[in-house]
C-alpha cells in the first residue's frame, strides 16, 4: 500500500471565503456564526498578547483582497496545545485593503528554533499554498536552522514591530520576493 | 513519542506555480523555487478537531442552508470516499471542508456575477471529519459548470472544492474534485496546470452505483491521500541539528 501518491493541489480560488469562513462570505448562521480559526485566545491566558497584522502582494503590488491565510504557532509555553489558546488561527485578507489580522500571543522559542509563525496562504492564482514564516525583530533568530537556511532572503521574514504587535509583509514577486519553502 | 517524519513533497506531482494557460498565476507565482528543509516539531503538529464541533447539518449542503422543510435544486448526489496517507493508512478524525457552485454555476459570493441565479436555499458550504476507518461523507447538489475570465471561452469543469487537515501542518492541502466524464476536464486550464495525467485522474470522481440509493440519491466516490510518512523517526532531540 506504499504505492500511493498525495491527492495533487488545487487552487483555492476567488471563493475559498465560502467554505472557510462562510460567515465572512455573508453565509449567515452557517455553523452557528462563527468562523473556524477566527479566536485563537479563547480564555484568560498567561502570554504577551500581540497583533500580528500584514498583507500579500503580487508582482505588481496590489494587495491581495482575496487570500485566505491561516497560521500555526507554539504557545507562550512552547507547546501547540495550551489551555485556553489554539495555535491555530485562519482569517481572510480584507476586501478592500488586503489587510488580515491575528490576535494571538508571542510564541515560545522551541528547542534551538527561534520564535516564529507558520505562515500559509492561499487563492486565486496560486496553485499550492506557500508556506513561509514569521520570525520577530526582538529576538536572536541566528541559531534557527530554517531561518539561516534563506540566508541573505532571511529579513523578508522579520515582522516590523508595531504600536501592538508586529506587521510583516509579505511580497509573491520581485526584488524582496518573500522566502517560501517546501517543507 | 516517537513518529516518523513526514515525507518530502514531490513537487512535480502538483500543479506548476506558473501556468501560461491560468492568467491568475502570472502575478502570483513566486519566481524564486521554494526552499526545502526537514519538518521541524512546528510542521510535525497541526490542530485537531473533534466531532463535537459539528452541527447536525454540517455535512448536508442540500439542507444546511435551506429554510424549513425546503431543499437545494439540482440532482441530489453523496459524495464519500476515504482520507489516507501515502502509505495507505486511514487518517481518522480529520476535518474535510468542502464548497461548491449550485446547480447552475453560481457561487453564493459577492465577487460571482455569472448570469445564473443563486438558490435560495442553497449556500454551498459544508464539513464532515473523517470516521476511525479515514472515512467521509456529505451530501449535495451536482455543481454546474461555468464561465470565468481568463482571456478567452473558459468554463470551469463541474468541481467541489476541499480543504483537507492531516495530522501535521506539512500534510494540509486544497484541492479540487471533478466528476467522471465531463469534456471539461481536458480544456481546463487550472485543472491542466497539473503536468501528469494521473495526478489528475486521482482528481475525478467515480459514479458509485454500490453506493447510491435507489429512487433517492446518487453517490460518487473521491478518495483523497495525504503526505505519507519516510523511515526516520522525527525525534524533538532533532531540533536544530
Amino acid at each position: 500500500m506504499g504505492d500511493l501518491k498525495e491527492s495533487a493541489s488545487q487552487t483555492a480560488g476567488p471563493y475559498v471565503h465560502i467554505g472557510c469562513v462562510p460567515s465572512f462570505a455573508g453565509l449567515s448562521g452557517m455553523y452557528g456564526g462563527r468562523d473556524l480559526g477566527a479566536s485563537m485566545i479563547t480564555d484568560d491566558v498567561i502570554g504577551q498578547r500581540i497583533a500580528v497584522t500584514g498583507c500579500v502582494y503580487d508582482g505588481d503590488g496590489a494587495p491581495l483582497t482575496d487570500a485566505m491565510i491561516e497560521i500555526w504557532q507554539a504557545a507562550p509555553d512552547g507547546t501547540f496545545a495550551m489551555d485556553g489558546f489554539s495555535s491555530w488561527g485562519r482569517q481572510p485578507s480584507a476586501a478592500d485593503t488586503g489587510v488580515f489580522t491575528f490576535d494571538t500571543l508571542k510564541p515560545a522559542a522551541i528547542g534551538n528554533q527561534a520564535p516564529h509563525i507558520m505562515v500559509w496562504i492561499v487563492a486565486r492564482g496560486i496553485n499550492l499554498g506557500l508556506t513561509t514564516r514569521i520570525y520577530f525583530p526582538d529576538e536572536d533568530n541566528s541559531p534557527d536552522r530554517v531561518f539561516t537556511l534563506a540566508g541573505a532572503r532571511a529579513d523578508t521574514m522579520v515582522a516590523a514591530a508595531t504600536a501592538d504587535g508586529y506587521h510583516i509583509d509579505i511580497r509573491l514577486q520581485g526584488p524582496n520576493e518573500t522566502v517560501f519553502f517546501d517543507v | 513519542m516517537t513518529e516518523n517524519l513526514i515525507k518530502p513533497r514531490d513537487l512535480d506531482w502538483h500543479p506548476q506555480p506558473y501556468a501560461q494557460d491560468y492568467r491568475s498565476t502570472h502575478l502570483r507565482a513566486p519566481a524564486h523555487a521554494r526552499l526545502h528543509y526537514t519538518p521541524t516539531s512546528t510542521e510535525m503538529a497541526g490542530p485537531a478537531f473533534g466531532h463535537g464541533m459539528l452541527g447536525d447539518h454540517d455535512d448536508d449542503l442540500i439542507v444546511n442552508y435551506a429554510a424549513a422543510g425546503q431543499s437545494a435544486i439540482g440532482p441530489r448526489i453523496i459524495v464519500h470516499g476515504t482520507l489516507r496517507d501515502e502509505d495507505g493508512r486511514p487518517v481518522p478524525n480529520k476535518l474535510i471542508e468542502v464548497w461548491q457552485a449550485n446547480a447552475g454555476g453560481r457561487y453564493r459570493h459577492k465577487k460571482d456575477g455569472y448570469t445564473a441565479p443563486l438558490d435560495v436555499n442553497f449556500g454551498g458550504c459544508g464539513r464532515c471529519i473523517t470516521g476511525e476507518d479515514g472515512s467521509y461523507s456529505f451530501r449535495t447538489i451536482l455543481p454546474g459548470a461555468y464561465p470565468w475570465p481568463n482571456g478567452g471561452n473558459d468554463w470551469r469543469p463541474a468541481h467541489i472544492h476541499f480543504s483537507v487537515f492531516g495530522d501535521g501542518f506539512a500534510q494540509r492541502v486544497i484541492t479540487q474534485m471533478y466528476f467522471e466524464g465531463d469534456p471539461h476536464i481536458a480544456l481546463c486550464p487550472i485543472v491542466q496546470s497539473i503536468p501528469d495525467a494521473a495526478a489528475i485522474d486521482r482528481l475525478v470522481a467515480r459514479l458509485d452505483m454500490a453506493k447510491t440509493i435507489p429512487m433517492d440519491i446518487r453517490a460518487y466516490r473521491f478518495d483523497i491521500v495525504l503526505r505519507g510518512r519516510s523511515a526516520t523517526p522525527f525525534e524533538n532531540a532533532m531540533e536544530g541539528t
